[in-house]
Parts: C-alpha cells; sequence; structure tokens
C-alpha cells in the first residue's frame, strides 16, 4: 500500500515537473455570476496581455488552461472561469478559499495582441484575453463585442465601459435594454452591413461560436488571414 | 437509466468488475474471448459463464455493441459508415480498400473542437467524446472486419482532445486478450497537443501522423487555431525529442493549397523544419467545403512540391483521394445535418 501511494504521489509529481507546474497560493476566489468565478494568486511571472496558463489541482496529473484576465503588470494572476458540471477541475477551484494552493505553470500561448486596430469578440469567460489586453493599455483602436445570456455575464463591464464607451458591444442572448444589444454575437455581426477593412479580428471563445462566427466574418468579405482565433477547447 | 457498455473494457477493468460481481477470475479471460475474439450479439450469448455471472452482468451492462446506421458506397469502392453513439450523436468511419490492402478510417469525437479553417468536422462544432467501446466498435462492427489490414484515427475529432479513450481502444486492439493487432498497423493522427502527444508516444506503439500544413507559424495560425495554444517550433522540438527507433513511423500530413502552402519557399522551409528526423511527408488534396475561402492546389502544382521535397531528401507521397462523391474523403466527414434533423 505505502508503495503504491509513493508511486502515484511520484508520478504526479514527474508529470508536474513535465508540465513545469509550482505550487501557488489562491488569494481569494470570488463568483461574480451564476458558476463564474475570479480566482486569484500572486503574480510569479512576466507575461504578454492574452497568454493562458496551465493550472492544475496538486495530485490531479492533467493540467488544464486558462487565459490570464489581469493585466500585464498588475501583482495578481486573475483567471475568469465557469465551473463545468462534472467538471474534474473547475468545480475544485470554485470552492478554493485564500491560503489554498494550486499548481501553475509559466505562461504560454500567442493569442496576443499586435498594437494596430482590432475587433475583438468573445463569448462568455473568452473575455479573458480581452481583459488583459485592455487592462494592459490596449484600448486605443479596439472595439469589443462580448456575447453572454443574461445581463450579467458581461463580466468586467463597469471597467471596460468607460474605456471603450460606444466600442464595447454587449450582445445577450436572454435580456434587453440597459444598452445591451438583444441577440447573440453572431446575430450582431450577420446585422452589419459593412465590417471594417484593415482591423485584424480575434475571436475568443468556444469551438462552436469561434467557428460559426469566423465563417460569417469571411462570408462578409474579410480575408482569413486577418481572423486569429482562440478556441476554450 | 442508460446503462454501462461491456464492450470497450480493459483486461484490468474487467479484473475489477468480475471481483465485484464475485466472478471467477478466469471469468476475465472468458469475457474478453467473447467480446473481442468471438462474435456475440448479447451478454445471454456469453454460454460459457455460468448463468448466474451473465445475469450479475447483465443487471450492471448492456453489451455496447452497434452495427452501423447507414452505409454509403462510392464509385471507387470506399465505403461510408454511420453510426450511432447516443441520441442525436453520430460518427462516420471510412472504410478504404486498395490494391493489397484495405483501410479503416475511424473517429474519435461527436464533431472536433478544434475548428481547422479546411475541415468539415470543425465546422459541426463539439458534441462529445467517444468512449474506447465506441471506437472499436467502428472497427469490430465493419461488416469488412476480417480485410482490414490497417487503421488510421483520422476521422472526426481530435484524437489527443480524447486521449485515455484512444489510449485504451489502441490497448484493445493490440492486446493477445483483445484483437492482437501489431501497433504497426495502428496510426494515430494529431494536429500537435503536444502534452497528449508525448503521452501517447510514452504510453503506445502505434505509428504518430501530424497535421502540419506549413512550415511556417504565421500561416498556421491563420488555418489552425491550436497554433496560438502550441506553436509549431514546440510541435517540431517535441517530436524531434522523441527517439522512434527504426519500427515506429512519424509522418506528416500536409493539404496543398493553392497561393497558399504550395511554393518552393515552403519546400525549402519543410526541408530545414524537418532536419533530421527520419519521417515520411504525405501530400493531400483539398476536398472544398463549403464556404471555405481556400482553394487546393492543382494536380501539377501538387506534384512538384512531391518531386521538389524528395529532391530534398524528403520521402513524399501522394495520399490518393478517396470516396470524394459520397464525402469520404479527407476532411469530409461530418454528421452536422443529422444534428440538426
Ligand atoms: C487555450 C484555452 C484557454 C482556456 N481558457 C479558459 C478560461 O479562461 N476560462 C475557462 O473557464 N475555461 C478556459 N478554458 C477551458 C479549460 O481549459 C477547461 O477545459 C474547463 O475549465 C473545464 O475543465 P474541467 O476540468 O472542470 O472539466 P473537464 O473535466 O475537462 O470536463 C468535464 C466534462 O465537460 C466536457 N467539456 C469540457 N470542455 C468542453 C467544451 N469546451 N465543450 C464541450 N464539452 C466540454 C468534457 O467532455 C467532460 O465531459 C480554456 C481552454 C483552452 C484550450
Ligand atoms: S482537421 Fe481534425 S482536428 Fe482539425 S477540425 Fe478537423 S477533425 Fe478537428
Amino acid at each position: 500500500m505505502l508503495c503504491y501511494l509513493y508511486l502515484q504521489v511520484f508520478n504526479v509529481d514527474q508529470e508536474n515537473m513535465q508540465e513545469g507546474l509550482r505550487e501557488v497560493e489562491i488569494v481569494s476566489v470570488e463568483e461574480i455570476a451564476d458558476k463564474v468565478y475570479i480566482l486569484e494568486f500572486e503574480r510569479f511571472f512576466e507575461f504578454e496581455a492574452g497568454q493562458i496558463i496551465k493550472l492544475a489541482w496538486p495530485g490531479e496529473a492533467k493540467p488544464r488552461l486558462y487565459s490570464i484576465a489581469s493585466g500585464e503588470k498588475q501583482p495578481n494572476i486573475q483567471i475568469l472561469f465557469n465551473v463545468v458540471g462534472e467538471g474534474q477541475l473547475t468545480p475544485m477551484m470554485a470552492g478554493m478559499r485564500h491560503g489554498d494552493k494550486i499548481l501553475a505553470s509559466m505562461p504560454l500561448g500567442k493569442f496576443t495582441g499586435t498594437g494596430g486596430p482590432a475587433w475583438w469578440i468573445a463569448q462568455g469567460t473568452g473575455i479573458a484575453p480581452f481583459a488583459s489586453m485592455l487592462r494592459s493599455g490596449q484600448t486605443h483602436n479596439k472595439t469589443l463585442i462580448h456575447g453572454g445570456r443574461y445581463h450579467n455575464s458581461f463580466y468586467y463591464q463597469d471597467e471596460f465601459i468607460p474605456m471603450l464607451g460606444e466600442r464595447y458591444i454587449r450582445c445577450s442572448s436572454k435580456d434587453s435594454g440597459d444598452s445591451l444589444y438583444h441577440g447573440r454575437v453572431t446575430d450582431y455581426l450577420k446585422s452589419i452591413d459593412h465590417l471594417p477593412v484593415g482591423p485584424l479580428y480575434y475571436l475568443c471563445g468556444s469551438a462552436e461560436m469561434v467557428v460559426e462566427t469566423r465563417d460569417i466574418l469571411i462570408e462578409k468579405g474579410v480575408g482569413f488571414g486577418e481572423i486569429v482565433s482562440e478556441i476554450y477547447f | 437509466m442508460k446503462k454501462e457498455e461491456l464492450f470497450g473494457k480493459t483486461w484490468d477493468e474487467l479484473v475489477i468488475i468480475c471481483r465485484e460481481l464475485n466472478m471467477p477470475k478466469y471469468a476475465v479471460r472468458q469475457v474478453t474471448d467473447w467480446l473481442y475474439k468471438k462474435s456475440v450479439t448479447s451478454i445471454d450469448g456469453m454460454t460459457n459463464l455460468a448463468a448466474e455471472y451473465r445475469e450479475a452482468l447483465k443487471e450492471r451492462f448492456d453489451l455496447g455493441l452497434t452495427p452501423p446506421m447507414k452505409v454509403q458506397v462510392s464509385a471507387d469502392g470506399t465505403k461510408k459508415y454511420l453510426f450511432q453513439t447516443g441520441p442525436n450523436r453520430y460518427v462516420e468511419a471510412a472504410y478504404i480498400p486498395d490494391e493489397d490492402r484495405a483501410t479503416l478510417c475511424i473517429s474519435s469525437q461527436v464533431g472536433c473542437k478544434m475548428g481547422c479553417l479546411f475541415c468539415m468536422t470543425g465546422k459541426q462544432g463539439f458534441q462529445a467524446n467517444l468512449t474506447p467501446g465506441e471506437i472499436v466498435n467502428q472497427i469490430h462492427s465493419l461488416p469488412e472486419r476480417e480485410t482490414l489490414t490497417n487503421i488510421v484515427y483520422m476521422g472526426m475529432g481530435e484524437p489527443f482532445d480524447n486521449l485515455e479513450a484512444v489510449l485504451k481502444s489502441i490497448e484493445i486492439l493490440t492486446a493477445e486478450w483483445g484483437y492482437g493487432w501489431s501497433p504497426r498497423r495502428i496510426t494515430v493522427s494529431t494536429i500537435g497537443i503536444i502534452p497528449s502527444m508525448l503521452s501517447f508516444l510514452e504510453r503506445s506503439q502505434a505509428h504518430l501522423a501530424v497535421s502540419l500544413h506549413t512550415p511556417f507559424e504565421e500561416e498556421r495560425r491563420k488555418i489552425m487555431p491550436v497554433e496560438q495554444v502550441y506553436p509549431l517550433p514546440e510541435l517540431i522540438k517535441a517530436v524531434k525529442s522523441w527517439d522512434f527507433g527504426r519500427q515506429r513511423r512519424i509522418s506528416f500530413e500536409y493539404i496543398l493549397f493553392k497561393d497558399f502552402n504550395d511554393t518552393p519557399k515552403h519546400v525549402k522551409e519543410l526541408a530545414r523544419l524537418l532536419n533530421g528526423l527520419r519521417c515520411r511527408i504525405n501530400l493531400i488534396r483539398f476536398h472544398p467545403i463549403p464556404g471555405t475561402p481556400l482553394e487546393g492546389s492543382d494536380d501539377q502544382a501538387i506534384k512538384a512540391f512531391k518531386d521538389a521535397l524528395n529532391e530534398k531528401g524528403i520521402l513524399t507521397t501522394i495520399r490518393a483521394s478517396r470516396g470524394q462523391d459520397i464525402y469520404a474523403a479527407c476532411g469530409l466527414l461530418s454528421t452536422k445535418e443529422l444534428l440538426s434533423s
């Protein structure tokens, strides 16, 4: 039995070493909407807005990927996540408290901004990389379109409204009023006659949203080379 | 409530099941024989198992074998089989007979999360992971099963997004208690989910095929969203870090798109990128999908690309397009229409 346990721990450590994970202490975990949380821990690396990290539960071998939602210079790393029913990691993350430990990697990924004009199109927690970009000062020349169900699905909206004004469009599939566009992101895009030529179009969210949105953009004349997609697979 | 499926259980899992059901140890061998070596259509059909054990198994499990719902036959002899894996869940498998071989291209997921721009499966989004039983069922329930010489995991889905089920299915296919296939007759294809790919290389002996489609990171970003997460240089570094030995094969899949990835510049960069790797490149004709902004290279350009790579010392072949008339060819598998119906 002892030997078995030793092997289990050993395997996990091996795996974690491979994945380059280190233990970090949770600063806070806060529920901001139904089953949607923000988790924070102290930043221990430099990163580029738009990048992701791996997170894993200590003892559970397979890490998951999460976009960093905080700005490049903010002291804490923020992760915006929603709890996946029967998920292995997110229900555990939601139950964490100040002082608990989680495993985190160095930043990775290339879904980063260029400084040029861009349309950012996100669904649900897919807003996270754009939140990071905005909080890192990339507000000029940017249009943000966010899709969510309810009026409280537009995470960080209090921060984004003053930053972007009319260049911040919230598409709510269930609610209306409150300056919301009533419909999905794809409905909103379909309703635009002429999409601007020049900006890069960044898409982030589920496979379904990214693929459908990409098809609409291409149909409306956007070159596929102008579309940069990140899928939360 | 739907019962668990017995078909698709590995030896180790059956050891536990038999123990839990107070069945003797030798029953594990009897059950694996019935599941993977003989043809049985119900748990009752496992006639050398004592009646009480069959009852115990039936209480907890369905057999889990599903015959194909539909078959379409191409003019070139390719057949596309449709399997139902759950309510409103369907996958396709393509049977491709050739002169001296017969290959089955199987699916690992219903739909796919990876969203490659050139792929019909990608357009359908993701519905579910297949279980090991659902993966192996595509082979077991194939009328032409006995003629198969090769299995490729190149159907619907990204196999390494469903790694554990894929590994279990390979275990069942290759184990002495399973189908006893050589892992050298099995190829798993990936777009490059690096951690799972390395885990696969460590835990299986099957061949690996990597969908490359361009040697340039910036271009790959435009057609394959996975590039944002696992960039090409890291993917190639990971592949190069693995010792494939003499028996195990690493190949790269490369769909040729006109004026996008079919130039001499690409040949040169491919040669540089793959330098030092004993590998093969399979060139694939693009089979256009609705609304695609991409155009396939013509036959002449494909041949020229192949010759140029061969001249650089990279073994390169052109994959014959098969089953295009029934949408069974590479990149065309999809069950999206059935989802909405
Ligand atoms: C590049 C990238 C960035 C990401 N960033 C974020 C982020 O910022 N915030 C965030 O909340 N999530 C993000 N994700 C998703 C995240 O990595 C996990 O997949 C998710 O949190 C679920 O983890 P889990 O362990 O709780 O669930 P799992 O145990 O992985 O899954 C539980 C069940 O849900 C199903 N499932 C999981 N994912 C999907 C899916 N996409 N579609 C349909 N079914 C699914 C599984 O098949 C399984 O049945 C990102 C993913 C990627 C690839
Ligand atoms: S090519 Fe493969 S990984 Fe890409 S979308 Fe199609 S099935 Fe998925």
